[in-house]
């Protein structure tokens, strides 16, 4: 016999005797927050992320523009803004190690925990996502769902080969519970947000 | 799983899981290996079958890259390194990556293991990571790090091998909701992890594998008091609130598994070896009360204590003394008697009567100090009237 069909009799042989029905999981979301972006941000803050607060008139893509100012390497995923690595015509995701800056665009928002989704789709070569030394995400406030319940719904689950929420930066606690922040991966997360472009795309 | 593109492999034992993990590498010349945090990975034994093969591998998570530094097991599921100070930190990366010894600054050390374990991973021929949960809906399996250390063993080499013990798998994507939930609430008090990735089949131009391991789960299922100890999540809850773990820290416990689900997992593994375990708690129940879910384990430690009676798994030293113990405890005056004589006898016999070989409490410390009287006859002065 194989291994699996070992393994697969042991546990036929071995299944506890109770009738448990699988139950039925509620959505969680009676205590739903009046603004989704307002829980969003405050809970995005609690986990060491920033929230880019959007000019009131004027460029939305300013408070970016400004943390990019000084960045040697920038690679962007979006088309609201170039940056100065293709991620398109890369040879190996180390190509992205010297990546200071990397701007890529969320699926969806949870309010609950302050994550974002970042699909292969978003990404377009995941280590993008924790090579780099800081990373920007746009997120259009519309889609944001209010909690994890809600979030599992989402067709990216389904759909696509890899999708990670980020909550936060690179984080570690290791060495007597001081909480560092860009342990392996980014040392910073901040996110805008920005309606998603319905055609008029500005470099 | 398969009809997303991932290459499933099913382990009956942890030498099997290694031998397959072996090949896997083999296949593709690989001589390098970085790896996130999995415990399954240490049950089998795995980074030293590694390197008894000359493959060498690099854990990438902070806490376990200084265990790893440092030839010493994890002390803790959540927080490998959670007994060492920052000052043996700084003793370990002075000796194995060159830091100043005087240094012991904590976000000096952080970052200079990074900056150290960055070149290891952009080399590295392959990645390696556990898996939290695995969702039989839709052949997902999830990996949840604050340290971004999964994804970055995942993403950047071209292979990707995940190890999956078979308890892990659940049923559907709305009951990983709730899970994803517990896991961080109890381990950290977060409300999620800063990274909870799903894996659903490879990247383009990469491969994935992953390795199914049974290593005695099957079996445990089948245990009528004790199989709903595969429910654990790895929360670490458990060890977080126990007092004997507390005090005692998790390389005391010479097993896999510390704490309180390590007493009643471990002996599941090897019922002579831990056969000593179930007996290092107090029964207080604490952890019971704070597992998500719903472990009953301090009901399991007392039941462990029973089987390994029973299948006479405990020292001979042990039984003698349980039987002395149960006779002088069963008759009052008799116990009242013999501890107001070993409190006398206690300060006043020399250290060599007192500190032999018979006596393993006294090994490696001092005995306390005797009371000048014992409880009872200080309540009979006292209130012994009212």
């Amino acid at each position: 016999m194989s291994s699996r069909d070992d393994i697969l009799a042991s546990v036929r042989a071995n299944r506890p005797r109770v009738d448990r029905p699988l139950p039925t999981v509620p959505m969680f979301d009676g205590g739903k927050p009046a603004s989704l972006l307002a829980a969003f941000k405050d809970n995005l803050h609690r986990m060491g992320g920033v929230f880019l607060d959007p000019p009131a008139t004027g460029d939305p893509l300013a408070p970016l523009r400004a943390k990019i100012a000084d960045a040697k390497i920038v690679c962007s995923t979006v088309p609201e803004i170039a940056g100065n690595r293709d991620i398109a015509s890369l040879g190996k995701p180390r190509d992205l190690a010297d990546v200071d800056f990397a701007i890529v665009r969320a699926s969806f928002g949870v309010a609950e925990t302050g994550s974002v989704l970042l699909s292969d789709a978003d990404l377009r070569v995941n280590a993008v996502a924790y090579l780099a030394q800081h990373l920007i995400v746009l997120l259009d406030p519309a889609d944001i769902v209010v909690n994890l319940q809600h979030a599992y719904r989402r067709p990216e689950f389904r759909d696509r080969h890899y999708a990670s929420f980020h909550t936060g930066p690179s984080a570690t606690a290791d060495i007597e519970g001081v909480l560092i922040h860009g342990a392996q991966g980014v040392r910073s997360l901040s996110v805008l947000p920005l309606a998603r472009a319905t055609g008029n795309i500005t470099h | 799983m398969r009809s997303n593109g991932i290459h499933v492999h099913w382990a009956r034992d942890a030498a099997e899981h290694n031998h397959i993990v072996h090949g896997i590498l083999s296949d593709h010349g690989a001589r390098s290996l970085i790896k996130s945090k999995s415990m399954l990975t240490e049950e089998c034994g795995f980074r030293p079958y590694m390197a008894s093969v000359g493959i060498e591998v690099i854990e990438t998570d902070l806490g376990e890259r200084i265990q790893q530094l440092d030839n010493e097991d994890p002390s803790h599921v959540v927080v490998p390194a959670v007994h060492k100070l920052r000052t043996d930190v700084a003793e370990v990366f002075a000796k194995t990556i060159g830091t100043d010894p005087a240094n012991s600054e904590v976000h000096y050390l952080a970052e200079a293991q990074r900056e150290a374990t960055r070149p290891l991973i952009l080399a590295a021929d392959a990645g390696m990571t556990g898996g939290n949960f695995a969702v039989a809906e839709t052949g997902t399996f999830v990996v949840c790090t604050n340290e971004g250390n999964a994804d970055l063993s995942a993403n950047v080499p071209k292979l990707h091998i995940a190890s999956i013990g078979i308890e892990k798998i659940i049923p559907r994507l709305e009951h990983l909701a709730v899970f994803v939930r517990l896991l961080s609430r109890s381990a950290l008090g977060s409300p999620v992890t800063q990274y909870t990735s799903h894996f659903r089949g490879p990247r383009e131009g990469g491969e994935m594998h992953i390795v199914l391991v049974d290593n005695g789960r099957s079996e445990r299922l089948g245990m009528e008091e004790f199989w709903t100890s595969l429910k654990c999540i790895r929360c670490g809850a458990c060890m977080n609130t126990c007092p004997v773990y507390r005090r005692s820290g998790g390389l005391s416990y010479g097993a896999t598994y510390s704490g309180p689900i390590g007493l009643i997992i471990d002996p599941t593994f090897n019922q002579r070896k831990y056969s000593n375990l179930p007996f290092a708690s107090t029964l207080n129940g604490s952890c019971s009360n704070v597992c998500p879910v719903k472990i009953n384990i301090h009901e399991q430690i007392y039941a462990w204590r029973r089987v390994l009676a029973e299948r006479h798994e405990s020292s001979l030293a042990k039984r003698v003394e349980m039987k002395a113990a149960g006779e002088l405890l069963s008759r009052p005056a008799a116990y009242r008697a013999a501890i107001a004589a070993a409190d006398v006898a206690l300060a006043h016999l020399p250290r060599f009567v007192i500190y032999n070989g018979l006596n393993a409490w006294g090994k490696h410390r001092e005995v306390p100090h005797p009371p000048q009287q014992t409880f009872h006859s200080w309540y009979q002065a006292n209130r012994g009237g009212k």
